[in-house]
């Protein structure tokens, strides 16, 4: 197996939550509560969850939006969390991020291509007239026109901008990509186009995803293997067809049984969670889950079950204490 | 449009929108939002209503709850009619009265539903008082009890809370407990769990089948979403351009759509059962906006199956009993090739 290109390994990210009269920081946010994991070269990693659980702050952490409380992310054998904005900046060109709305990321008073040319600006590569050239590619490589090089983002549907933020995330041919719910501000018959682009990307630059996103039947298409998160932690990591087909943690089950699926009369049973999602402020104790499995015991309410794996099954984990059948 | 007299409708048939035209007035001259649209709902049913953005889902339920956005929208022609009375000609006072009395109203955002600066219990004592008692107590009884039967769990702590104090979930709870509190015989819901999470909508949807089992309204369910529409609905409506694209009972529909731009939906949602890293087929080309939608067929310039007589309007052909489609080249297209399941 090829060395990870990106190893995250007990990543924290607790934000002080300022309170009262002088702003003092009594309480902290949970956000990301312990993260590890490994993404290969050529990988897509899905990162599930629920509004809440920290998915979006881990990702701006690997991207280094957000300075770790704790915990390393090594990208290609180099620890980035520690790293100052000025250390950070030639690392930048291999870590993009697409978000997952473009009118808010697009600067809506440049033309598309002065959108587009900035990243070759910002690492001081070639001439205007390469530029020119570079940015006419892009355009061409996402499916957009090159006369759209002299618009501005407000000329353009949503999916067309969200193909603009692709083509910039990608100028720079970087290695990895945060996608975060790239697609989920979409039309329904725009988010075919959208993932098939992502899908063909990948394919002809090599890239590698980390796809962030809550629709999991999207999330399952695009991605090789799956974390499922739930209040700032990892509950369930598997290959992406196993996460469906075998889950094991009682979390990821309800997840999948909830999607609505767009076919009548389907025979599956539907396993409704009673509750809302804790605050990460105030986590429960033991199994964060515990306040709404339909299976916690004394045990869970007490002690915080490690992500361990799944007997016979190498590389998939739960952090379960029990064995669901 | 036709000024005939209405022939009457089917006994059951609670919600008769026939013909609705529905135009803003903007800067860049007069829209039609809603173009001709013909909906029935029947009786302690679900009809779904489904589109994209821009298709006049929204719109033509704003029409029915006569709340268009003034001065700018107005109802052109067209004729709803809500148990045997032209709702759409009354005055906007008598229709006040319908509004939370006979219909009831979900919103996506509960947020936007809910007085921030009200108690929830207050809230909900005011759509008592406009229409069953004028007690002030007994309002507060009739309140704490609806939030019971919509799953609040202590109801009585939580009439003197106030909205922000809730989550998500739990307010839309509320705003269907109002929706619900004078038992309407219609409730018209707007994308109401499409701000929620996955397991909240679950629940919220649980909630919605349980109470129209008890209580047996009908509901409109208006989501852009086909799962909502699958797992929710008895019969649906699926809009493009401002037009019915197609229309009949759920099972039918997705099974074996007849409109192209149905089965280009149903074909490229990614689900559980889709190949990974499989091409998805596509719909070519965007949404498009009102300003520029195509003359005669508003899906044509996105439709694999053009043909020369698409720059005609087509008018609803009836496929089977219940199910018409809008299509000029229905007939000759392939059999649907059973969208997977």
């Amino acid at each position: 197996m090829s060395a990870p290109l990106l190893e995250v390994r007990d990543l924290q990210m607790h934000f002080p939550v300022k309170e009262g009269v002088f702003q003092r920081a009594r309480k902290v946010c949970r956000a990301v509560d312990g993260v590890s994991f490994a993404l290969r070269p050529g990988e897509t990693i899905g990162l599930v969850g629920e509004s809440g659980c920290g998915k979006s702050t881990l990702g701006k952490c690997i991207v280094r939006l957000h300075r770790p409380t704790a915990g390393t992310i090594r990208f290609d054998g180099l620890d980035l969390a520690p790293l100052s904005a000025s250390q950070l900046k030639p690392h930048r060109r291999h870590l993009q991020m697409i978000f997952q709305d473009p009118v808010e990321s697009l600067n809506s008073r440049h033309t598309v291509g002065d959108i587009l040319a900035e990243p070759f600006l910002i690492h001081g590569l070639g001439d205007a007239a390469w530029r020119r050239r570079k940015v006419l590619d892009l355009l061409g490589k996402v499916g957009l026109p090159a006369s759209a090089a002299d618009r501005y983002p407000f000329e353009f549907s949503g999916g067309q901008r969200q193909r603009i933020g692709i083509a910039r995330a990608i100028a720079l041919e970087p290695r990895l990509v945060i996608c975060d719910e790239p697609v989920s501000a979409l039309d329904v018959s725009i988010q075919s186009q959208v993932l098939n682009l992502l899908l063909d990307l990948q394919r002809e630059m090599g890239l590698s995803y980390l796809f962030i996103a809550h629709n999991l039947a999207v999330v399952k298409h695009v991605s090789d293997r799956v974390a499922i998160m739930y209040l700032g932690r990892i509950v369930e990591f598997a290959e992406a067809d196993d996460a469906y087909r075998d889950a094991r943690h009682p979390y990821t089950r309800a997840l999948i049984s909830a999607i609505p699926e767009p076919s009548p009369h389907r025979a599956r049973e539907r396993i409704v969670l009673a509750g809302d999602v804790p605050s990460p402020i105030n986590p429960p104790g033991g199994c964060p889950f515990h306040t709404r499995c339909p299976h916690a015991t004394e045990r869970c309410r007490v002690e915080a079950p490690a992500l361990r794996e799944v007997p016979g099954r190498p590389g998939h984990t739960v952090a379960c204490h029990y064995d669901l059948v | 449009m036709s000024a005939a007299a209405p022939s009457s409708p089917p006994a059951d048939v609670i919600l008769d929108v026939r013909n609705l035209v529905t135009t803003f007035d903007t800067d860049a001259g007069t829209l039609t939002a809603v173009d001709g649209v013909s909906l029935q709902v029947r009786r302690g049913r679900t009809l779904g209503v489904v589109g994209e953005s821009g298709c006049g889902k929204s719109v033509t339920a704003l029409s029915i709850m006569r709340l268009l956005p003034q001065p700018m929208g107005r109802i052109r022609a067209g004729q709803i009619i809500f148990e045997g009375e032209d709702i759409a000609a009354i005055p906007i006072e008598a229709m006040r009265r319908i509004r939370g009395g006979k219909i009831g109203m979900i919103f996506q955002e509960p947020m936007t539903a809910l007085n921030p600066v009200h108690s929830i219990g207050r809230q909900l004592s005011e759509v008592f008082l406009l229409h069953r008692t004028r007690d002030r107590s007994e309002a507060l009884r009739l309140s704490v009890e609806m939030l019971t039967k919509v799953g609040i769990p202590s109801p009585e702590i939580r009439v003197s809370e106030y909205p922000h104090q809730l989550s998500g979930g739990m307010r839309q709870r509320v705003v269907i407990a109002m929706a619900l509190a004078c038992s309407p015989s219609l409730v018209i819901a707007d994308e109401p769990t499409t701000a929620l999470d996955v397991t909240i909508q679950a629940q919220i949807l649980d909630l919605m089948r349980a109470l129209q089992r008890d209580l047996g309204m009908a509901i409109v369910l208006i989501t852009h979403d086909l799962g909502v529409i699958a797992e929710m609905c008895d019969d649906v409506v699926v809009m493009y351009g401002g037009r019915v694209a197609e229309s009949g009972p759920v099972d039918r529909i997705f099974r074996s759509p007849s409109h192209p731009y149905t089965r280009g939906l149903l074909q490229s949602i990614p689900r559980l059962s889709t190949p990974r890293k499989s091409r998805l087929s596509v719909i070519e080309g965007m949404v498009p906006g009102l300003a520029d939608l195509p003359p005669g067929c508003r899906f044509q310039n996105r439709c694999p199956h053009r043909i020369g007589a698409c720059a005609s309007q087509p008018t609803l052909d009836v496929v089977s009993s219940g199910h018409e489609v809008a299509c000029h080249r229905w007939r000759d297209l392939p059999v649907a090739a059973e969208v997977r399941s």
